[in-house]
């Protein structure tokens, strides 16, 4: 399959700007130096604690926010170093599910007029072209298309998760980044939230960024996952073989961490501590303060990312005395 | 199992709302026996956070107990009146973690304030003059760093991980016997849930309590509890040890549920059928109209709680029966 969607040595400053009487403030890189790619019809899970950048990099993507540098670019067409507005209109194959459609979606407006909206700012001029989308779409997330009628205190928590995903196929986009889509649902529901994502996919040929702190769910439904910490992705691989051979520090804290139903009682493991505020991101590899099998170069040099077998990448300067 | 600090028995609670009377909780019984970290499992709607409620005595206006028994330390609380339980149990015998770190702590006063203000009113008179040391032991105890300074912060100062700490410490501040946590941990990072997790375990050696954890992650209760209890629309289904019931569930109910753990899920089917209005309940089993397994008696009567080998119990008569779906082997 060929890449969709490149990014590379993306880097976003936030909050930096210079005003008349205040001075220079230089900002936060909150994405430094991203690269990833994502082939058509794949799935990769983004993971990472909050303040990590995730959700900076989704915005980056979709040209909410704007990129200091680097290069982005959607099937062969480069989409970066353009002003916001012309941003997203190139980059509208790119679609956003926001973490709580219920939240996203206007009380006051039927489901119907919340699907019409994005398709009437896309200049779509037909009423019953709008209309047959709108059937569609619901169809496809498995609701009865006269929920378009219904308001969003009337559906519950799963089918706001589907509204949220028929919301945005109206549009028929290529690359969906879906923000923590199970988050808050139960069990029974986040299964078959999971399995429409994961039909969708199949069906209409979607390709996800799927961020996400839930390593279960990553595990289950993406085929490749991006470990993000400090604003850089310090490790890629395929799933299986991330989960079974991390090579990371950090990718192994977060595996360890993360609650399985095969996990033993928490017993002794080595004390994390918590990530540093993303305004003092540490020099060198930025997880050297936290890291358990920290050496002194890594407080001095920024690890490149190094292959370490196919389609793994890991950036760390001491991964081979960990794999030994 | 030791004696317990804590049992209910057949609680029923029903609420008066605009559309009728929803009864909540139908028969719930749970055990905490001395020492043991209990997980309470069961979905949105489920009567978890009514337990909890009740257990503090902080059911809203319109819910009545219609029947039943919270037998704590020999004291029925369903039947204790409100000053005993604000004088006596409330934030003093029984101390209570929220949910959600951001909302539980008032931006606008020093957080040493806040947690006197709890000591205040709850702590033993004899403490007097001694709260705030006793407090700086406590945020060392909870490894806030840098207590004494600590105190005169205010919360947006804290990290979630931290902002959690402090609450453990006022929860833990006037010395209870039992703590009741409501999902603890799922505001925080798996790094720092970790950690709260493990500090709660190695509390409640040290301050020899008790405690509740109210959660739907089977996850977090295989890291952190000694058995686990499941709850379905207001029925206790199922309780056993922890390893025990997520090993071997057997309700049809919590059978179902483990198998959609994105861990276990073959197919991410789900649960066929949704939780049922508690305005009009199902009769008997109120798992019954969802059940693969479910036979006419189950919609007659509401099955007897029976315990089988290693403390499981299970209230289902045909929990031996196999059925697609159930992620058996």
């Amino acid at each position: 399959m060929p890449d969709l969607l490149v990014v590379r040595e993306l880097v976003t400053v936030l909050g930096r700007r210079q005003g008349l009487f205040r001075g220079k403030e230089v900002g936060v890189r909150a994405v430094d130096g991203v690269d990833l790619s994502i082939a058509a019809g794949e799935i990769v899970g983004l993971v990472g604690e909050s303040g990590c950048g995730k959700s900076t990099l989704a915005r980056t993507l979709l040209g909410v926010q704007r990129e200091a540098s680097g290069h982005i670019e959607l099937d062969g067409r480069i989409v970066s170093g353009l002003g916001s507005a012309e941003a997203r209109r190139v980059r509208r194959d790119i679609q956003y599910v926001h973490q709580d459609p219920g939240a996203a979606l206007d009380p006051w407006w039927s489901i119907g007029r919340s699907l019409e909206e994005g398709l009437i700012i896309q200049g779509n001029r037909s009423t019953s072209d709008r209309a047959a989308r709108i059937r569609r779409a619901l169809s496809e997330v498995g609701l009865d298309p006269a929920v378009a009628g219904r308001y969003p205190h009337e559906l519950s928590g799963g089918q706001l998760r589907r509204i949220g995903m028929a919301r945005i196929l109206v549009l028929e986009p290529r690359v969906v980044i879906l923000d923590e889509p199970t988050a808050g649902l139960d069990l029974s529901v986040q299964a078959t939230v999971l399995r429409l994502l994961r039909d969708l996919r199949g069906r209409l040929g979607l390709t996800y960024l799927f961020i996400s702190h839930d390593l279960a769910v990553v595990r289950r439904l993406c085929d490749r996952v991006a470990i993000m910490y400090l604003g850089r992705i310090v490790e890629t691989a395929p799933t299986v073989d991330l989960f079974e051979h991390p090579r990371h520090p950090y990718t192994r804290a977060l595996l360890a961490a993360s609650p399985r139903l095969e996990s033993a009682m928490v017993g002794e493991i080595p004390v994390l501590g918590e990530p540093p505020r993303p305004s003092e991101i540490p020099s060198g590899c930025a997880f050297h303060p936290r890291c358990s099998h920290v050496g002194p170069e890594c407080s001095r040099r920024v690890p490149d990312p190094e292959p370490v077998g196919d389609r793994h990448m890991v950036r760390c300067l001491r991964w081979r005395d960990l794999a030994a | 199992m030791s004696e317990a600090l804590l049992r209910v028995s057949g609680l029923a609670i029903s609420v008066a709302g605009d559309d009728g009377v929803a009864g909540i909780l139908e028969h719930v019984d749970l055990a905490i026996p001395k020492g043991h970290i209990v997980g309470v499992v069961g979905e949105s709607g489920c009567g978890k956070s009514t337990l909890v409620k009740a257990i503090l005595g902080i059911l809203p206006p319109r819910a009545r107990v219609d029947a039943g028994t919270i037998v704590f330390d020999g004291r029925d609380l369903a039947r204790l009146d409100e000053e005993a339980m604000q004088r006596e149990i409330r934030g003093s015998a029984i101390g209570f973690i929220p949910q959600d770190p951001f909302l539980a702590l008032n931006p606008v006063f020093r957080v040493g304030t806040q947690m006197l203000e709890t000591m205040r009113w709850h702590a033993p008179p004899q403490w007097k003059g001694q709260h705030r040391q006793r407090l700086v032991q406590l945020l060392r105890a909870v490894q806030v760093p840098d207590p004494e300074r600590a105190l005169e912060r205010y919360p947006h100062e804290f990290s979630g991980g931290q902002r959690q700490r402090l609450l453990i410490a006022a929860a833990l501040s006037c010395q209870p016997r039992l703590l009741i946590a409501d999902e603890p941990t799922t505001a925080l990072d798996v790094t720092t849930q970790r950690q709260v997790l493990k500090l709660l375990r190695d509390l409640v050696a040290e301050f020899d309590l008790s405690m509740l954890f109210v959660t739907h992650d089977f996850g977090v209760v295989a890291q952190l509890c000694d058995s686990v209890s499941v709850i379905y629309a207001g029925q206790t289904v199922e309780a056993a040890p922890t390893r025990s019931l997520i090993d071997n569930p057997a309700h049809p109910y919590a059978r179902l549920l483990l198998a959609c753990h994105p861990d276990r899920a073959v197919d991410l089917a789900g649960i066929p059928g949704s939780v049922p209005s508690l305005i009009e309940p199902p009769s008997g089993c109120r798992f019954h109209p969802r059940c693969p397994i479910a036979v006419t008696a189950c919609a007659v009567t509401r099955p007897p709680i029976v315990e089988l080998a290693g403390a499981h119990a299970v209230a289902c008569p045909r929990h031996e029966l196999a059925f697609p779906g159930a992620g058996d082997a």
